[in-house]
This record gives C-alpha cells, structure tokens and sequence, in this order.
C-alpha cells in the first residue's frame, strides 16, 4: 500500500464516520461538524487518489482548494442557519415529525 | 436500532470504497503532464495557481460568487437586531491586556505575511486565499481581542471591498469574453491580469471570511 493509497483509505473512513453523524447526531451544530468532516475526507481522497504513483497533480489540488473555501461558506451559512432556528424556536434541533 | 443500521450501512461503505480504490485503474488523462506543457503560457510558474486562475479559472470565479452570496444571505437573514443579547450567551473570553497587546504586535506582521503569501502565490505554494484567510484570521483576532467592533450593517465602502474581488474578476473576464473566450488572457499580459484578480480576491477573501464571523458577532459594537 503506497502513501497515497493510505490517506485515501482515512479520507474514506473520515467520509463514512461523517456520514453516519449526519444521519445519527440530533444537534445542530454536531451534525454541522460531521458534515465537515465528510467534505475533509473527500478533499483527502481527492488529493491521495491523484498522487498515488508518486507525481502530486495539481488540478485536483486546485479542486480541493476551491472546495475548502466554498465549505467554508456553506457552514458559515449553516451555522447562521441554525443561529436562526435557534432564535425563532429555542431549539438547536430539527423537529421529528416525519419518522412515524 | 436506527443506529445499528447506519453503522452497519457505514462499514459497508468504507469496506465498498476501500475495494473500488484498491484495484484502481490508470487514469486515462495525464492532467499534470498536460499542466506541465502549458505552464509556461499561463503567465505564472506554479502549477497550481495556473490551474485556479488560468486553466480553471471560472471555477475560481464561481467560488467567489459563492462566498458573496454567503454573505449576502447571511446578511438577509442574520440582520434581525432583537436577538441581541438575552438569547445568545458571550462566551469571548475576558479582555485582558495581554491579548491586546499580542494583537497589536502580531496583526502588522499577518498583514506581511498575507502580502507575501500573495506574492509567493505566482512562484510557489501560496496565493489569494491562504493570503485571504490571514487577512480574516488577523480581523477575527482583533475582534475577539475587542480592538474592532463586530459588524452591525456594512457601509457603501464595506460593500464595496466585499464585492471588489468578484467585480474586477468579473470585468476581466467579460473584456477576455470581447476579445475571444471566457478568461483566456493575452499571453504577455497573463502574469499581471492574475496578479490583479490576485490582489481583488485577497482583499475581498479576507473581508467575506472576517465577515462571516464578524457579522454573525453580536456584541454592543457600532455600525460600520
């Protein structure tokens, strides 16, 4: 197993670990978190992938760097978002009303 | 029950992935061999700024398109002043001269630092958004240390810095659009026109990613 392959191997279990809090975590800002860290492990599977025989590729880098800062901006959104939801309802959690 | 099976659906994806990446095929474009013979046309020698403002710099367009409208929804909808502060708890901590002066002294120095990291961008690793993201660390570091008030309803010339980035990213590529395609730039004026987008996006950067905190701030601090 190359280095490459290794930190997209992590940007892999980081994507999955992500996933599984967006779907788990109740609160707002945690789930905010495991988005996050969703987009890092993308962003690390992105540029592991492209430098795994040894030559980095600096498209994907360009990419990912475009990425960081629009994620940037999406969870400062998110997190006004919430601040929203917060003042409105007091509750930093979505309602539950479409498990039944 | 539900979280046994999303662990499980987790594991599955991680064993899925790591499969379809262990027996990986070649890719069947070499982009950084194509990169790399293009290099010398896109007016800057480091890879990766070419491909941000040169080879793909749309996409570095869009990108600061959505920033703004971040902030330009940020603003729509964080601008209500009756949260103030009966519903929010401060959590800053205590004003202490030790901050201030460690603010004082190293902010100066980040602004060089910004500065060079916009400079080294064309040569080497660096460029407008590390730059602009010391920019924003230096004005969320004065704010916290309460040397600069948060933002309450950025002014025409706070607009103006906010939207320059995107404007002058814009009208180069509109005359580019003139004068054949969408940001292609004229060879021997590549190095400068990127230095310019460089500087807008540096400014602009560091004032939307300062505002994304400044603006959703809430203290007593006054309009600016």
């Amino acid at each position: 197993m190359t280095g490459g392959l290794l930190f997209a191997s992590v940007g892999v279990i980081l994507f999955a670990m992500g996933v599984a809090g967006v779907l788990l975590l109740g609160h707002l800002l945690r789930r905010i978190l495991a988005f996050n860290i969703m987009g890092s492990g993308t962003f690390l599977v992105l540029v592991a992938l492209a430098q795994r025989n040894g030559i980095a590729d600096p498209v994907p880098q360009a990419m990912v760097l475009t990425g960081i800062v629009v994620a940037v901006a999406a969870t400062a959104l998110a997190l006004a978002l919430a601040r929203r939801l917060y003042v409105l309802t007091g509750k930093l959690e979505l309602s539950q009303d479409d498990e039944e | 029950m539900k979280r046994l099976l999303v662990v499980l659906g987790a594991v599955c994806l991680v064993v899925l992935l790591l499969g379809a990446m262990h027996d990986l095929a070649p890719a069947s474009v070499e982009l950084h061999a194509a990169v790399a013979t293009n290099l010398t046309a896109s007016g800057v020698e480091h890879p990766v700024t070419a491909v941000l403002l040169n080879f793909r710099g749309y996409d570095t367009l869009l990108e600061i398109a959505v920033l703004l409208l971040a902030l330009i929804v940020i603003l729509a909808i964080g601008m209500d002043a009756t949260i103030s502060a009966e519903a929010t708890v401060d959590v800053r901590p205590l004003v202490n001269p030790v901050l201030q002066t460690l603010a004082k002294l190293v902010v100066p120095l980040m602004i060089l630092v910004a500065v060079y990291l916009l400079w080294a961008g064309s040569f080497r690793p660096g460029g407008a958004f590390q730059a602009g993201a010391v920019l924003a660390a230096a004005a969320v570091l004065l704010h916290l240390a309460e040397l600069l008030p948060s933002w309450q309803s950025p002014g025409v010339k706070l607009r103006l810095g906010l939207a320059g980035g995107f404007l002058i990213f814009l009208a180069v590529g509109a005359v580019s659009l003139m004068q054949g395609a969408l940001l292609e730039y004229p060879l021997e004026q590549a190095g400068a026109l990127i230095l310019l987008i460089e500087s807008g996006l540096t400014v602009s950067l560091g004032l939307i990613l300062a505002g994304l905190f400044l603006l959703l701030s809430r203290d007593d601090g006054e309009t600016s």
